[in-house]
């Protein structure tokens, strides 16, 4: 009989789902031969040793001590594989390649919203191209949604109140189920979308007809001015606040004497309540809180915004060719934050 | 005649020592609690499963065969909490534990008999409780409740409900203490640590857990409610706390209760497997460490609900590590009850065949278990319906079989007669078949890719869900025939003789049924548990 499995769900369509599926799979082996074993042993005892007469006594025979460690000792060392082959494969889910794209992800009841760097936005989809690793920042409006692309053998909670991550990618072109796998209230199984795997060719067709106005960094920018934030932000000389301009990344002291890296959680805890998180050297009583005035949407693009800020030279001056050669500085801070971990570990 | 056959005198016994229905509401005869208590989650057993038929039926459909979506999460948070808190962690100590227990270590009655039937009015009160959120209109939180969506999104009865596991949760703290305090000072004379039968250890276990484990339960509840209805934060971002505090602290609890559920289980297969082989346990003392150990470890893995859920990598490795080494003790009884069997004098009544059935479900259980804690694989399959799968091999296939397998093996002493060996068989057949043909499908349907708590699905899902539904079916009518027999026996079957099995536990040395305090006089022990070489005579055994 042909198992009723979709065939889509049997060619490979992510990167780590090849090793993920041997892995499985090899699991699967080492249950099946233990349980067939213990199913076997408990048949022929059922049959072999059948009680022949009502009143007898078969011999008494106890714990032989080489049993017992034998039986202790195989089961722990198979243990020890599965843990560290399933711990290794957890690391390869888990962290992104320093080369991947970050896309925004923000979760409601009950639907799906997604920010691409390029400013273009979906609802319950996801277009990312074959071929490149596509890193994944979420966070939820309400309560914990998860991210699940069961053709990718990827899962991430998305939880209100800080950012997530997860990452993958696609390697054959095709449409993939994206659904919410944790409960989340009434339409729990209504929130769901469609990953599209495009060729490169197809996703710079429709990366243009996207019409995307402006970059999410450029949003952000216009928040930016909107909200104020230039105000006191300036990007030369020494203003009331910081000088965001190369701090996305950073390593910055705060007034407690905490040292914290500049990352996205960060930056959207400090702008929707500052205290407490100002950084040393500056007045903690400047900076207004933003609680109830940005949504999540508008602090992702800020964020955007600091981060590409932070692309260039400190001191607000551009330098003359920054646009064409990223100074080896820049480039060690990028790769920093890219290979950190995600989820805020 | 052989001499356990003792002739029935027509004795008194605890079943008609006294009559009328408040020498039953008000006794403190640790027996007449443990039926009070089969009564209630017999009732309450079938109105979870009620729910999941419902669950079942609708799910036939892609898009629901029956329910809206709303009615469907109700059902599967109704089935949760209903069959959790009201059948499963009850199930065993509070029926069978409460009744054989004392005349296992040969004792009168529990050390605190008032607390006893004080602790089955709470477990009533809770269960009222929760049933009235029902009829109020539900919750639809899952049974897990977790935050935000408990605290503040969620729309249903979700303070009656939390109200009604939070009160039933004393239920389960004073049983704990009472079978604590019974083990370490009630045993008869002679009656050593290490002769104990393996049943009084899990128990122990168990007791433990319940002690330990259920105020971490009541407190999480409390502050559910503290920010349901005074806001205050706790858990919820908007207000300032922590959505998985609330999961470390579900799951502080919530694992541990696993162990609830399947440690009296294993106590119960451990009695049957050396008496229906005819040989000690094998390894003794390695099976009564084993559920110490269990207990233990059980307490430092609750972390592996939360994978997924934004833990650290390196805490979830921890985590992992911890989870392999519950297993060990796990392993160590599944091999030595198999090595009991070994070289014994193997019969086949319902109880082996329930205990049997145990073994291999809960090593299905154990092993996709195993699985699900290599962080890599739990990754995709986890809250999908592997997961349920796996959960229901160690529920279900464990723990209710356990149930099932005790009930019988314990009939005859609980109600002096003996139950339709034919019938029973039959049923625990059907019981074998029906489970697995529910939940088999399930670990293929979650390796698909299909989510748990679904009321509508892809429809590539369809087949298997259908292959379910029907060995619910069949599930159904396995548990509907023992009910029916059960009560026919109760009052037609033939008359137990008070060994029946010819077991080696001092409550086979009493009446079927067995006097109000348990024995005559009190037992003096000299042998070891399942020692059948020590009572070979008094067994007509060799």
């Amino acid at each position: 009989m042909r198992l009723p499995i979709h065939p889509d769900l049997l060619a490979m369509q992510s990167t780590v789902r090849p090793e993920y599926d041997r892995f499985f799979w090899i699991c699967v082996i080492i249950c099946t031969t233990v349980a067939t074993a213990i199913a076997f042993f408990l048949i022929y005892s059922a049959w072999h040793y059948r009680r022949r007469n009502a009143n007898e006594l078969p011999s008494q025979l106890d714990v032989k001590v080489p049993a017992e460690a034998l039986w202790i000792g195989i089961p722990f060392l198979i243990f020890l594989g599965m843990f560290f082959y399933g711990a290794k494969l957890y690391f390869d889910i888990e962290r992104p390649p320093d080369n991947a794209e970050t896309v925004y992800v923000e979760a409601k009841q009950w639907m799906w919203k997604v920010q691409h760097p390029n400013g273009i936005r979906e609802i319950n989809a996801l277009h990312v191209p074959v071929g490149q690793a596509i890193r994944l920042k979420m966070i939820s409006q309400d309560v914990i949604h998860s991210f699940y692309v069961p053709a990718f053998r990827i899962k991430q909670d998305v939880l209100p109140g800080r950012y997530t991550t997860i990452w993958f990618e696609a390697d054959k072109p095709g449409t993939y189920h994206l659904f919410c796998a944790e409960y989340c209230g009434l339409n729990h199984s209504q929130m769901k979308g469609w990953i599209y795997a495009l060729s490169p060719g197809d996703y710079a067709r429709w990366v243009q007809q996207g019409g995307a106005e402006g970059s999410l960094a450029d949003t952000g920018e216009k928040l930016f001015h909107q909200f104020a934030c230039s105000n006191c932000h300036h990007f030369a000389g020494h203003g009331p606040g910081p000088n965001l301009v190369g701090l996305y990344g950073s390593t910055v002291q705060l007034q407690n004497g905490q040292t914290i890296v500049v990352d996205d959680d960060y930056l959207r805890r400090h702008i929707l309540t500052p205290s407490g998180l100002t950084v040393e050297g500056f007045h903690s009583s400047i900076m207004p809180t933003y609680q109830g005035q940005l949504t999540e949407d508008q602090l992702i693009a800020l964020i955007a915004y600091i981060q590409a800020l932070g692309n260039r030279t400190p001191e607000g001056v551009m330098a003359p060719d920054a646009q064409g050669s990223p100074n080896p500085g820049e480039h060690q801070r990028e790769s920093r934050s890219a290979g950190k971990s995600p989820g805020g570990f | 005649m052989a001499t356990h056959m003792l002739p029935e005198t027509a004795a008194r016994n605890y079943l008609n020592e006294e009559d009328g229905i408040f020498s039953w509401l008000l006794t403190t005869d640790h027996k007449r609690i443990a039926l009070l208590y089969t009564f209630s989650i017999t009732l309450l057993f079938f109105l979870g499963g009620a729910f999941a038929v419902l669950m079942r039926l609708n799910l036939l459909s892609p898009h629901g065969a029956i329910v809206g979506l709303e009615t469907y999460n109700k059902l599967f948070t109704m089935h949760g909490v209903i069959m959790v808190w009201f059948f499963l962690i009850p199930s065993i100590p509070n029926t069978i534990g409460n009744f054989v227990l004392p005349m296992a270590v040969g004792a009168k009655d529990l050390a605190f008999p008032k607390l006893n039937l004080l602790s089955w009015y709470l477990f009533m009160l809770g269960a009222f409780v929760a049933i009235y959120s029902i009829f109020r209109g539900g919750v639809d939180t899952g049974w897990t409740f977790y935050t935000p969506l408990s605290t503040t999104y969620a729309m249903g009865y979700v303070v009656s409900a939390a109200m009604g596991v939070f009160i039933s949760g004393f239920s389960s703290i004073l049983t704990g203490l009472n079978f604590m305090v019974t083990i370490h000072r009630m045993r008869a004379p002679g009656m050593t640590w290490f002769r104990m039968p393996i049943f009084c250890w899990s128990m122990y276990a168990t007791s433990v857990i319940f002690v330990l484990a259920t105020p971490i339960l009541a407190i999480t509840l409390i502050l559910i409610c503290i920010e349901r209805v005074f806001r205050v934060g706790v858990f919820d971002p908007a207000l300032g706390g922590d959505p998985l505090l609330f999961q470390h602290m579900f799951w502080f609890y919530s694992h541990p209760a696993v162990y609830i559920m399947v440690l009296p289980a294993m106590a119960v297969v451990s009695e049957i497997i050396p008496t229906f082989s005819r040989k000690p346990i094998f390894g003794y003392k390695a099976v009564a460490f084993s559920s110490l150990g269990i207990a233990f470890l059980g307490f430092l893995v609750w972390g592996h609900h939360m994978f997924v859920a934004g833990i650290s990598v390196y805490s979830a490795l921890a985590f992992s590590f911890l989870s392999y080494a519950v297993a060990v003790p796990s392993a160590i009884k599944v091999f030595n009850w198999t090595a009991t069997m070994y070289h014994g004098s193997v019969s086949l009544e319902t109880p082996m065949l329930y205990a049997i059935g145990f073994i291999g479900l809960f090593t299905i259980g154990g092993m996709t278990g195993l699985m699900l804690a290599a962080l890599g694989i739990d990754v995709h399959v986890t809250d999908t319906y592997f997961v349920v799968a796996h959960f229901h091999y160690i529920m279900v296939g464990g723990a209710v079989m356990g149930f099932l397998g005790g009930i019988h093996f314990w009939w005859p002493k609980i109600s002096g007669k003996m139950y339709p060996e034919f019938l029973a068989k039959l049923s625990a057949l059907i019981i074998f078949f029906g489970f697995n043909l529910t939940f088999f499908p399930q670990f293929i349907l979650g390796y698909m890719g299909m989510n748990r708590r679904y009321g509508s699905y892809a429809p590539e899902f369809q087949n298997l869900n259908v292959l379910s539904t029907a060995g619910a079916s069949i599930l159904g009518v396995g548990y509907i025939l023992p009910l029916c027999y059960l009560i026919w026996s109760w009052k037609y079957g033939p008359v137990a003789p008070p060994n029946p099995w010819r077991a080696t536990g001092l409550e086979w040395k009493t009446n079927s049924p067995p006097p109000k305090h348990n024995f005559d006089e009190t037992p003096l022990v000299t042998w070891k548990a399942y020692e059948f070489e020590a009572q070979k005579e008094e067994l007509n055994l060799g």
